[in-house]
């Protein structure tokens, strides 16, 4: 409660500071509503999580208050939410963070409310085709199932890597091809088994995926779908090893999690916040990877050796650097067809790679 | 009538009890129930922008309840009428893609028709098993359900799938011409008109006509409906295909003025929310519409009680089943005489007798 009444007060303050306009910086900081928006539970373990541990830092900052609503499914009832954050509590910058808000509920609400800032994670914004007051905002998540593999690479004794995916889509398909390429730098014979489960939150279907990869000798798992909780524990009741994904799943498994790729979302949060408070342009397209500051790695698990830190602290310092791509040919699918030429390069940047539709050599799955 | 009066307010009463209990219940988690109460108020009722909330949250779930109210006159259980809704979004979306449909109000009729002819189609056949196989429709229409989902994820993902959509697998966008809008600018949208009159109509059919007394009589006493020389099966599966029909149709509203595209977001839980709101309206489609609207309104305001109070969403959920609860226990209390009558005092002296020794 005392938290509140100071941060009103802070309000108040800054409110009076930039009314008698006794300081430039005071109506750089002016006072706004931000509302975060969740498909599923703010303590999933998972993606819902990451974004909501960045919420969770934006309440600590002077003159922000934060409006949340969790669970909030991709139809009209994230429409109403939306305009209810606006209409109600006087939102001026709306995170809807799950992918499925972007078409056609941003859009639609964002032509409603001109004057309001919507900032969607995941979307694709294209110039001329969306709104200018919607944006979205996305992460190079690949770089950390990189480094993950690296890890995976080094850690497995059988050579055989586990996938739990929820569908075949590209955001999805990047990962998979970044960790396995990872491993497969490390032991170039590494194959990673991906299993489809077929949607974002399916916890049976991730138990029995993990529990049958387990059976067929894979040793390390990474994932991606909404909540790895389920993921994470089974495998390490299976007495296998973990890289988490989204959040730290660290707790639920401290021996079996070797490390982990990371949102750390609070840096294109603050993108947006900034924009918005000193009466900027709303970036409208605002990717980032590792040197951004937009994703991180998890810290190392007890059971990590110190040839694999080193190994993927060195790739890591590249990446930061900007020094290295992941994408570059020559570079075969799962099916021996050359997808990335000789001496072709792809920058994360890349648009090409948002829409990747194969899977590459050394992983066992289809995209079909 | 008095009774049916009595009925209503005793529904009503279960209704304000379930409040006052949620009221404790948000006391103990540090909130003020008061607060509660007037946020719960405001979230749903509360003003214009609050009843278009709710309003719009309703609409789904007339036409998904009246899956479960047909077939239950009767006498069938269907709790499969997610599987119909899919369906039918997946139908509406679907035509639109195959044939160069006219863009105008006769297309998106077309549409709804389509969506609601696949629902209805779907309904009928756990019918059908019924009828015909003797599987029970109840857990024949849960499982039917999973597959028509997994149906709709393989063509929406597959076939259908387009390719422009790389992130969330949908069809292709229907036509704006084939959409539908809002209601005189507001963001209800005509999906509400289709509930209520869907109600009224299925109203209308039971408790007006020849055919749906013979349906009440079909769900009362099935033996007593074959012996007098009522065609059973063939009502069981008109039921089945009105109920359906109506899912079906949800899913093709909820594509034409919702998604504009069917894709994995149809498949939000409207129809098992159906199921909750005909059971409380006791398959009575026109109570179905108020019964519909207070689900909404707790839908909306429980959107506004995260917003103020920073209280998980799970606390609607337990207002709703806090709810859901007393109105199934005031069923106990149902057609009760009123006043009180002299107890039987025989009945207590036999029982002492066999206790004393």
């Amino acid at each position: 409660m005392s938290q509140q009444f100071n941060r009103r007060d802070t309000l108040k303050s800054l409110a009076a500071l930039g009314a008698a306009g006794l300081s430039p910086l005071a109506f750089a900081q002016k006072p706004i509503t931000v509302g975060v928006i969740y498909v599923g539970p703010r303590d999933d373990y998972g993606y819902n999580q990451a974004q909501a541990e960045a919420a969770a830092q934006l309440k600590k900052l002077p003159g922000v208050k934060v409006v949340e609503e969790e669970n909030v499914p991709e139809t009209a009832a994230v429409q109403k939410t939306m305009a209810g954050m606006i209409a109600q509590d006087g939102a001026t910058l709306l995170f809807p963070t799950s992918f499925g808000y972007f078409d056609p509920h941003v859009l639609a609400v964002a032509a409603k409310y001109p004057e309001v800032r919507f900032a969607h994670c995941g979307g694709l914004w294209t110039e001329g085709k969306h709104p200018k007051n919607a944006a979205s905002f996305f992460g190079y998540i690949d770089e950390c199932q990189y480094l993950n593999g690296v890890i995976a690479g080094h850690m497995s004794k059988s050579g055989k890597l586990g996938f739990v995916a929820a569908k075949p889509i590209p955001q999805v398909l990047r990962n998979i091809n970044a960790f396995t390429m990872g491993a497969r730098s490390v032991k170039p014979d590494i194959t990673t088994s991906v299993i489809f489960t077929g949607d974002w939150s399916m916890p049976v279907k991730e138990a029995e995926a993990t529990n049958s990869l387990a059976d067929q000798g894979v040793d390390v798992f990474t994932m991606h779908v909404d909540g790895p909780k389920v993921i994470v524990e089974t495998a390490a009741k299976r007495g296998k090893m973990v890289c988490g994904y989204h959040a730290s799943q660290a707790k639920l498994a401290p021996q079996a999690y070797l490390t982990g790729a990371e949102w750390n979302w609070l840096t294109a949060y603050n993108t947006f916040i900034d924009a918005a408070r000193n009466g900027k342009p709303h970036p409208n397209f605002v990717r980032g990877g590792l040197k951004e500051g937009f994703v991180k790695m998890s810290a190392y698990g007890p059971a990590v050796t110190d040839a694999a830190k080193k190994q993927a602290d060195a790739i890591k310092a590249q990446m930061v650097a900007g020094k290295f791509d992941i994408f570059k040919g020559p570079l075969k699918d799962n099916k021996g067809k050359v997808v990335i030429p000789a001496g072709k390069v792809f920058t994360q940047t890349d648009l090409e790679l948002e829409k990747m539709d194969y899977l590459v050599e050394g992983v066992i799955g289809s995209v079909a | 009538m008095p009774a049916r009066l009595a009925n209503i307010l005793l529904t009503v009463g279960a209704l304000v009890a379930a409040l006052a209990v949620f009221g404790v219940f948000a006391g103990f988690a540090g909130v003020s129930p008061v607060q509660v109460w007037m946020l719960l108020f405001k979230g749903a009722f509360g003003d214009w922008f609050a009843w278009q909330n709710t309003l719009q949250r309703a609409a789904p779930l007339m036409l998904t309840a009246l899956c479960v109210a047909l077939p239950a006159r009767a006498g069938l259980v269907v709790i499969g009428g997610e599987g119909a809704l899919v369906l039918g979004g997946l139908a509406c979306a679907a035509l639109a893609q195959a044939l160069p449909l006219p863009q105008n109000w006769l297309g998106l009729v077309l549409c709804c028709a389509a969506g609601a002819i696949a629902g209805g189609l779907w309904v009928v056949l756990a019918g059908t098993l019924r009828q015909w196989r003797g599987i029970n429709e109840t857990i024949s229409s849960l499982l039917l359900a999973y597959i028509a989902i997994g149906l709709f994820k393989h063509l929406v993902e597959g076939p259908l799938r387009d390719p422009a959509s790389l992130n969330k697998p949908s069809t292709h966008a229907l036509a704006a011409g084939l959409q539908i809008g809002g209601i005189a600018g507001s963001d209800v949208h005509w999906g509400i008109v289709l509930g209520v009159a869907a109600c009224a109509a299925a109203a209308l059919w039971l408790h007006g006509t020849t055919g749906g007394f013979a349906l009440r009589v079909v769900g009362g006493n099935p033996r007593a409906a074959q012996l007098v020389g009522l065609p059973a099966t063939r009502l069981v599966l008109l039921a089945c295909g009105l109920g359906g029909a109506a899912a079906g149709l949800a899913g093709a509203v909820e594509v034409a003025a919702v998604h504009t595209a069917a894709n994995a977001s149809l498949i939000a839980g409207y129809g098992y929310a159906g199921i909750l709101v005909s059971f409380i309206a006791r398959h009575e489609p026109i109570a179905v519409v108020p019964v519909a609207i207070l689900f909404g309104g707790f839908g909306a305001a429980g959107s506004l009680l995260q917003r103020r109070l920073g209280l998980p969403d799970a606390s609607v959920l337990v207002l709703q089943g806090i709810a859901f609860v007393l109105i199934l226990a005031s069923e106990a209390l149902r057609d009760r005489p009123w006043r009180r009558q002299p107890a039987p005092a025989v009945e207590a002296a036999p029982v002492a007798a066999v206790v004393s020794p």
